[in-house]
């Protein structure tokens, strides 16, 4: 039974990818949501503009029809550019799991970049003013005001969006990245016996959610240590 | 590029429009019956009696952890299978209906939206103010009375953004029906991609769709939101909010 037709080790392979994903995926998410903060934050309206209709934009379209976009668009895009700058025909072959974390940091960027303007909003103004009259420059304003308490206003919302990032990363196997789903599939195809693989599948993922809700509780109670309560 | 914009229109369009009345089909029927279920998983959630609480605590956190493809493919493929082993089922009238994708995909949507609208309600029905409640019950108001007369209409005040935002989420869940070969939106488009190689024109008009569908959603909704708070506009006081947990 735990052997699985002698696919278990496949399914843990599988697990491997759906971890690096997530990871690799963490860090533009976190990068494309700053930066999108600050655009819906800017004083140019031209920066306000584009922020907020790129979260428009990815809050109505499913993820999938944005992952199926990179994938299949992505490979013709970066082809017509190859073809510019070489000058003759060339092939160009995005890896799936490539064009699948830039489609997750897509979309879990537009959602991050809300949870972190809600937090920017929560530093006290007075603190920002403070600041000012010390006569701390703007970008020392950032470092050293806003984004240390950033990360204990973002972390619940943070939370939240890692927890559908994990469960989005399941999405990737459409474009044939060897993932959790993807290997499930494959054992439910070859063993004929999909009850059992994609019930494996589905506790994979619960245990990659669990562990990741303890991690951030852990994470939040150690953020607002030094924090009194109220 | 505009000119296989308007081929891919010209030639395709009842495709998108059929698969367009099919994503509002599956949003609809989800969210009405998913609404329906999650009543009374939230009042057994809010309950506390850990044995009334074991069951809606088990279901909605496996629903809320676990994939929805996942989940999908374990329906239509797992049970499906179970299904096509029973004995004689291939001759039985019930057939043609039990290996329909269709019925596995709204079950399945219907359960995961449950689970998510469950988890907002019991936010909402637990943040109702006791002293409204107990103020029922010293009226004389039985508790199934003071759940239809006081806690539910409260509860849905205060979680309708969520709700929103939920029944959006379903709205981007139901693009997953096309990995088991249903022809909503994103099917129609992935069909379109599949004849034509134009994966520009096909998935971003698909995705224009769904955004317009968005818009009118959230533009009724708002009325909606406008209505249940009528009693708060003359106070603009105990203004209670719940936050949306995560989508699918």
């Amino acid at each position: 039974m735990f052997d699985l037709y002698g696919r278990g080790w496949q399914m843990l392979e599988g697990g491997l990818v759906t971890v690096q994903l997530c990871l690799t995926v963490l860090p533009f998410m976190i990068l494309i949501g700053l930066l999108g903060a600050s655009a819906k934050l800017s004083k140019y309206r031209t920066l306000r503009i584009i922020g907020e209709s790129y979260t428009v934009l990815i809050r109505g379209i499913p993820e999938l029809l944005v992952i199926l976009l990179i994938y299949f668009g992505g490979t013709i895009a970066v082809q017509n550019i190859a073809e510019l700058i070489s000058g003759e025909e060339t092939r160009v072959d995005i890896p799936a799991f490539w064009s699948g974390v830039a489609a997750l940091a897509l979309v879990q960027g537009a959602f991050a970049s809300e949870v972190f303007r809600a937090a920017m909003q929560s530093i006290p103004l007075g603190q920002i003013e403070a600041a000012t009259a010390c006569g701390m420059t703007p970008r020392q304003i950032f470092v050293r005001i806003k984004l240390p308490q950033l990360w204990r206003f973002a972390l619940p919302g943070l939370n939240n969006l890692f927890q559908v990032l994990i469960k989005d990363t399941a999405l990737i196997s459409v474009v044939g990245v060897e993932e959790i789903m993807r290997k499930a599939a494959i054992g439910a195809g070859t063993e004929k016996a999909p009850f059992t693989f994609y019930l494996v599948a589905m506790l994979m993922f619960l245990a990659f959610t669990t562990v990741s809700l303890l991690v951030f509780n852990h994470l939040e109670k150690r953020a607002a240590r030094g924090i009194a309560r109220g | 590029m505009f000119e296989d914009l308007l081929y891919v229109l010209g030639k395709y369009d009842s495709w998108l429009w059929n698969g367009f009345l099919l994503t509002l089909q599956l949003l609809v029927i989800a969210v009405f019956f998913g609404t329906l279920l999650a009543i009374p998983l939230a009042v057994a959630r809010s309950s506390k009696k850990v044995w009334v609480q074991a069951f809606p605590f088990a279901f909605i956190y496996f629903f809320r952890g676990t994939p929805l493809i996942a989940q999908l493919f374990m329906m239509y493929y797992g049970v499906g299978q179970l299904v096509a082993n029973i004995d004689g089922i291939q001759d039985h009238w019930t057939w043609t209906y039990l290996r329909d994708p269709y019925w596995y995909c709204l079950l399945t949507f219907i359960l995961n939206t449950a689970a998510y609208i469950a988890e907002i309600m019991r936010g909402g029905i637990q943040n109702v103010p006791s002293g409204e409640v107990e103020a029922a019950r010293a009226c004389g108001m039985t508790p199934f009375t003071t759940y239809r007369r006081i806690i539910f209409p409260r509860m849905w005040q205060m979680i309708w953004p969520a709700y929103t935002n939920d029944v959006i989420f379903t709205l981007k869940a139901t693009s997953l029906a096309s990995t088991v070969t249903m022809m909503e939106l994103t099917g129609a488009a992935r069909k379109i991609v599949a004849r034509t190689a134009l994966p520009y024109e096909a998935f971003i008009s698909a995705g224009v769709i769904y955004l317009i569908i968005v818009y009118f959603l959230t533009f009724g909704f708002k009325g909606i939101e406008r209505y249940l708070r009528r009693s708060e506009r003359r106070k603009d006081a105990n203004k209670i909010v719940v936050t949306s947990p995560a989508g699918p």
